[in-house]
């Protein structure tokens, strides 16, 4: 392997070649994005894509926001490195989703307009709970922009073989300044159409790769897998517990990981806020059904291109280069296809970071606008076209905001970094969610507690675990104050948080809003209101 | 723009809501939608942590080769997927038979009075 080590340190494939195929994807969507806005009128226009989206085109734009460069980059390099270990990623965000098809999904859908704020704020007071909503929407963007900014920096390095830092930033800049053309331009129908393609493109290009993986096995999982074990001289690849096996607190750092997977779906902000593209609660559905299939298929493809970079290339090479752990599903691709695959397929990883920051800032933006301009500061005054004249400004602070995260945290496993932002809304978000569409005593004190709660007991977490200092890894490496041993606070915070809302409603004595309790009741099962065929024949 | 149209500018009396919710129509969907949604997601709940304990404290029996280098570990890994498919099918014929007809008949029964002011508003 010593042999490769030379050659892998430089960026292989063409850097020109690289930026062409890249080039021609931003020309052709940019081309779409300008085509798709030409009637972004409406504030419904600009956050939901006018609700014109059908399920299947709806449920290909979420797993295009799902399958993010976590998903292909993280995952790939997760498994070629910790082997059975990051197969847990895929189990775990393919899961999830049953949670949101079957408890979220549709009633939420009937019950909100444009932002999850919307529904958690329904039956309960209108300010204290539309801030907090707010607040933990932008804070679980916040966090998901860092680890797809973070892919992106690890990317770059490796295409362009760009290694210093300067030349790494400078390309992130160019990026986010991409996205806040799309995101400007296009509003969410732009930004669902690159979606759409982008998801296809990703999948497509993971299929071709995975088959021709299998192929060069005989077709033969068996003979992959063991091919795996020979490169990397150790049988434990195939079993768990390679990366979180070694004692009892990384035992229970892997089930608060699981956790945070398996609930954090449903509470994401930016997937919820696609259940508003679609016309119907049935459309929701069966976006939802759409994504489970692609998505699932998807994790199938990674766990034969993780194990087969394990085997095709070996984790010490894939170590050793310029994008560490997340370069590995790229590296696959030169070894497979020379440079125009892997042009190909990190054109397809680029692009994939492009939309999905372009999905999250857009959530981000909505949020603001819709949340706090509209609704607290304007009282629900706001003209439409102010309000979306709003959330186009704050797509540019976003994206500058994304531009310094993403500089800063180059380098980490994206995957690992997504995890967190799944700990983040399974804290924050989901118990709110769960508990206002199931629970009629729920109120606004326990909304608030659990909020507040949920999301401040996950970030002190995070600042006080082995992420941020303590270890060799740690985004501070000279700094120990890592009082919490695990890397993910899942395992506490999410309990918490439920356990907060549990307890703030209890003890609340304000009188529940038995209307507004009946009415989101009946509308989130029957759809009364909120379905966009009822008035429009 | 449907949503908004009616959210906002075709009011429907909170008196109405109270009559649905407490009809024996909306009680029967509301327990047909509870009693599929809540067991079957404690069900995958169990199934998936019951999974994620054995791969972080039954090392050996994951490891266990069924065929080839096959494992116990991948295998289940691959059940969780298949499961979650299946269950994603399940459910969407459960609601498309016994759900959704009653949903959009009670939708039908309060919208159907306001059928002229939500096409204005339009």
């Amino acid at each position: 392997m010593n042999i490769h080590l030379a050659t892998a340190a430089s960026s292989p494939g063409n850097p020109v070649l690289n930026i062409s195929i890249f080039g021609a994807f931003v020309a052709i969507t940019l081309f779409i994005v300008l085509r798709a806005s030409r009637n972004n009128k409406t504030a419904a226009d600009y956050y939901a894509a006018g609700r014109s989206f059908t399920g299947g085109q709806n449920g290909t734009a979420i797993a295009g926001d799902y399958l993010s460069a976590a998903s292909f980059l993280g995952i790939v390099g997760a498994i070629a490195i910790t082997g059975y270990d990051g197969f847990m990623y895929s189990i775990g965000f393919l899961v999830a989703w049953l949670v949101a098809l079957l408890l979220v999904a549709e009633l939420l859908r009937n019950t909100g307009k444009y932002t999850m704020a919307d529904v958690l704020s329904f039956r309960l007071k209108q300010r204290p709970v539309r801030i907090a909503a707010a607040i933990t929407t932008l804070m679980v963007c916040f966090f998901y922009l860092l680890a797809q900014m973070a892919g992106a920096g690890g990317l770059v390095s490796l295409l362009l073989g760009i290694n210093d830092k300067v030349g790494q930033s400078i390309v992130i800049t160019i990026v986010g300044a991409l996205m806040i053309v799309y995101v400007l331009i296009g509003g969410m129908k732009g930004t669902t159409w690159v979606q759409i393609i982008k998801a296809c493109l990703l999948i497509a290009g993971a299929a071709v790769m995975t088959v021709w993986t299998l192929a060069l096995h005989g077709f033969n999982l068996s003979t992959l897998l063991d091919a795996a074990v020979a490169t990397a001289g150790n049988p434990e690849i195939l079993n768990p517990g390679l990366k979180f096996g070694l004692n009892d607190v990384t035992k229970l750092d892997f089930i608060s990981l699981a956790l945070a997977l398996v609930l954090g779906t449903a509470a994401l902000p930016h997937v919820l806020m696609r259940f508003y593209t679609v016309p119907t609660a049935k459309e929701a559905r069966r976006s939802v059904v759409w994504a489970i299939w692609l998505i699932g298929g998807f994790y199938v493809f990674t766990l034969v291109l993780g194990y087969g970079a394990a085997a095709l290339i070996g984790a010490d090479r894939i170590l050793a280069s310029p994008g560490g752990v997340n370069s590995a599903a790229p590296l696959l691709a030169f070894e497979l296809g020379g440079p125009i695959l892997l042009g190909l397929i990190s054109a397809v990883a680029f692009a994939t970071i492009l939309a999905v920051v372009a999905g999250l800032t857009i959530t981000a933006a909505a949020s603001f606008a819709h949340d706090i301009y509209a609704s607290v500061f304007k009282k629900g005054k706001a003209r439409p076209e102010d309000e979306v004249k709003i959330a186009r400004r704050t797509v540019i602070i976003i994206g500058i905001v994304a531009i310094i995260g993403g500089i800063g945290a180059n380098g980490q496993n994206v995957a690992f970094l997504v995890a967190l932002a799944f700990a983040v809304a399974a804290s924050a978000n989901l118990p709110t969610i769960l508990y206002s569409l199931f629970w009629r005593k729920f109120s606004t004190q326990g909304a608030v507690w659990s909020m507040y709660g949920g999301l401040a007991s996950a970030i002190l977490l995070i600042a006080f675990s082995p992420v941020v200092s303590g270890s060799e890894t740690s985004m501070i490496p000279g700094a120990d104050f890592a009082i919490f041993p695990l890397s993910n606070p899942g395992l506490v915070s999410i309990p918490l948080a439920f356990f907060l809302g549990w307890l703030g409603t209890v003890l609340d004595r304000v009188p529940r809003d038995l209307d507004k309790q009946a009415e989101m009741e009946v509308r989130s099962l029957t759809g009364v209101g909120a379905e966009k065929e009822a008035v429009d024949h | 723009m449907g949503n908004d149209a009616l959210t906002e500018e075709v009011a429907v009396s909170a008196e109405t809501f109270h009559q649905v919710q407490k009809s024996e129509e909306f009680q029967e969907l509301r327990k047909r939608h509870r009693s599929f949604v809540f067991p079957v997601a404690i069900a995958f709940l169990l199934w998936y942590f019951a999974y994620v304990l054995l791969a972080g404290y039954a090392h050996d029996f994951m490891s266990i080769k069924v065929f080839g280098s096959v494992n116990i570990g991948l295998l289940l890994g691959l059940a969780q997927i298949v499961t979650t498919f299946a269950i994603t099918t399940w459910y969407v014929t459960y609601a498309g038979r016994r759900l959704d007809p009653i949903a959009s008949k009670i939708r039908h029964e309060i919208e159907g009075p306001l059928a002229t002011a939500s096409k204005e508003s339009k």
